[in-house]
């Protein structure tokens, strides 16, 4: 791969509290992402994979290492919002990132208010409707509507479609499906994909489900106790890994296939 | 005693909005539950599984009503009893709930055991406090707890998965005959779901439970806990067999659907795409003349929106499709 580096970290810690209660979220982690890379962070709650996540986002402060961004260290670009106008993230509950008392609406187009200059009123109608048709989400069905109004599944696709309008490079996916029903899972799935093709947008992807790591992404990071323990692409993590964590995650999806819980399962009905 | 622990019987259900609108969330839901059986319930968010578990204990507080059915335990019928007798006769001893957010269904002002002892005394009032705390102590070491720090804890002290492993200590502490488990696992991450499921094994084999209701969104996690699957869909069952017929040969396109938007971490299946049941449950305030499925059914055919489509027996399991039996239904979902 001859992409140039996107973000890249150098024996990056994050420790919360101080003196005997200090807890390690992250500890000494090196890594690089490249352009137009998917890349999971996959580890038990815990584990310390959304601290990590925030520090790309610069809403974290590392403790001690080096973050850079674009080549530059993430702590230069100054005003948090330039370096928001080129990360961008998608949560794991929707709900609580969207305001109640706003229609959806308007809190799509206030998401021009980051830009340096504000498009034409005309043009950000457009760009909504836009963004809300690339989520399959007719723009009438959500005209008017608050988001306590709308499923679940709805209010993912409508976090997504911010990130149509922004336009970042990077787009950092904290548990995105985890909230979600199975069936809608597939589809916030294919937007992410459709992400990175149309948009060559680089996404990190935070997530406990190595199955679904293993989908999306083209390389993946086993996180443990605030550390990376595993990477690879995702066909040797998954089918030789090294580590007992990543054995350990790989035994706990429930598969259709294979045995999961040995249990005498009584006759059924 | 008779054969089935749990029996409900065209169970309705319905809700009514506060501008009069009736929704039918559960529309003639019937099925039975044997001594020792575990009977997963699968359909996406708003398919009425809540509103079902919430019908089978009795618990019609408005905007919740009873429509017609019946629901028995160990034959007996545990409806028409108004909530404070429900929740002293039934609640608890007969059926027990594990609910969905058991990790927020902690009251985080209150120790372990001052709610597990309310547990009891709400059933028992003569109890001794004494007693009780020795009895807690015993349950709780048995679910492989350490149970004198565990029970002098608040919940905020305790990490997610011990927090779980309270909330179904507590829920079963009065030997209920059916559990049912609201999605249990949805909020937990894949390690400490399967530490609950093997606990809720455990808890079967000890005898603690017998049956249970094990709802849930995902099917592949259906396949390992339960003998028996129905997909629930806008407030019907749509399949209703054993485990391997509803996931590795539905006959049902929603059931299909369902299994192929599921993905697995095996080799050789990054090539194999979820796909995705696209649009959204039909709307339960009005009549439908078809079938349920059929606005978003891949496979629709000109009659399916015309007569309602009942529950019927294909391949020695229940099925509401019309084309059921037909070489139609093989083009939904794919392999698996």
């Amino acid at each position: 791969m001859t992409e140039p580096l996107k973000f890249e970290a150098k024996n990056l810690s994050r420790v919360f509290g101080h003196g005997k209660k200090a807890t390690t979220a992250v500890n000494q982690v090196s890594f690089s992402i490249r352009d137009k890379e998917i890349i999971s962070l996959v580890g038990q709650s815990g584990c310390g994979k959304t601290v990590l996540a925030k520090m790309l986002l610069r809403l974290e402060t590392p403790t001690e290492g080096d973050l850079f961004f674009n080549g530059k260290p993430i702590a230069a670009t100054g005003d948090p919002k330039n370096h928001w106008r080129q990360v961008q993230a998608v949560f794991q509950d929707p709900f609580s990132c969207f305001n109640q008392f706003f229609t959806i609406r308007s809190q799509l187009k206030s998401s021009f208010r980051l830009f340096e200059t504000k498009p034409s009123e005309k043009e950000m109608e457009d760009r909504v409707d836009q963004a809300l048709l690339n989520v399959n989400i007719k723009p009438k069905e959500v005209e008017g509507k608050y988001p306590f109004e709308l499923s679940g599944g709805q209010m993912q696709r409508m976090l997504l479609a911010r990130i149509f309008i922004l336009k970042p490079q990077v787009l950092i996916a904290d548990e995105p499906t985890s909230m979600v029903d199975a069936c809608s899972r597939a589809s916030i799935l294919d937007y992410l994909m459709k992400l990175k093709e149309e948009l060559s947008m680089t996404i990190v992807f935070v997530t406990h489900d190595i199955g679904l790591a293993y989908y999306v992404s083209d390389s993946l990071y086993i996180m443990h106790k605030g550390e990376i323990v595993e990477r690879g692409t995702p066909d040797d993590v998954t089918q030789r890994p090294k580590s007992d964590v990543t054995k350990q995650l790989l035994d706990d999806i429930p598969d259709v296939h294979r045995e999961w819980i040995k249990r005498d399962a009584p006759a059924p009905a | 005693m008779a054969d089935h622990v749990l029996e409900v019987e065209d169970l309705r259900v319905h809700y009514v909005t506060r501008f009069g609108a009736k929704i039918q969330a559960v529309d003639g839901v019937s099925f039975k539950l044997k001594q020792g059986e575990i009977l997963g319930i699968a359909g996406e968010s708003g398919c009425g599984k809540t509103t079902l578990v919430a019908g089978c204990m009795g618990l019609y507080i408005p905007p919740l009503y009873l429509t017609s059915g019946n629901v028995r335990i160990q034959g007996q019928s545990i409806l028409g009893k108004t909530p404070e007798q429900n929740r002293k006769e039934v609640l608890g001893q007969k059926i027990a709930m594990i609910p969905q957010g058991a990790l927020n269904s902690l009251n985080p002002t209150r120790k372990i055991k001052d709610m597990a002892t309310d547990m009891i005394l709400s059933h028992d009032e003569g109890a001794d406090k004494k007693g009780i705390y020795d009895r807690l102590r015993e349950r709780f070491s048995r679910i492989g707890l350490d149970a004198t720090t565990v029970l002098n804890s608040y919940p905020v002290e305790l990490p997610a998965g011990i927090k779980q492993r309270c909330v179904i200590g507590i829920s079963t502490l009065l030997n209920p005959k059916v559990v049912v488990a609201d999605e249990p696992t949805s909020a937990l991450d894949v390690s400490t779901q399967k530490s609950v499921i093997r606990l809720l094994f455990e808890l079967m084999e000890q005898e603690i439970i017998s049956s249970m209701l094990f709802i849930t969104h995902e099917l592949p996690l259906l396949r390992h806990v339960s003998s028996s699957i129905a997909v629930m869909y806008a407030g019907q069952f749509v399949e209703y067999g054993t485990t391997e017929q509803v996931i590795f040969d539905g006959r049902q396109p929603y059931s299909r659907a369902l299994m192929g938007s599921m993905l697995s971490a095996e080799p050789g299946q990054k090539s194999k795409k979820p796909i995705a049941i696209e649009g959204a449950p039909p709307k339960l305030d009005r009549i439908i003349p078809g079938c349920r499925f059929a606005e978003r059914c891949p496979i629709v055919q000109p009659d399916c929106g015309t007569a309602p489509q009942e529950i019927r027996i294909v391949g020695e399991r229940l099925v509401r499709c019309k084309y059921a039996d037909t070489d139609l239904i093989q083009k939904v979902g794919g392999e698996i």
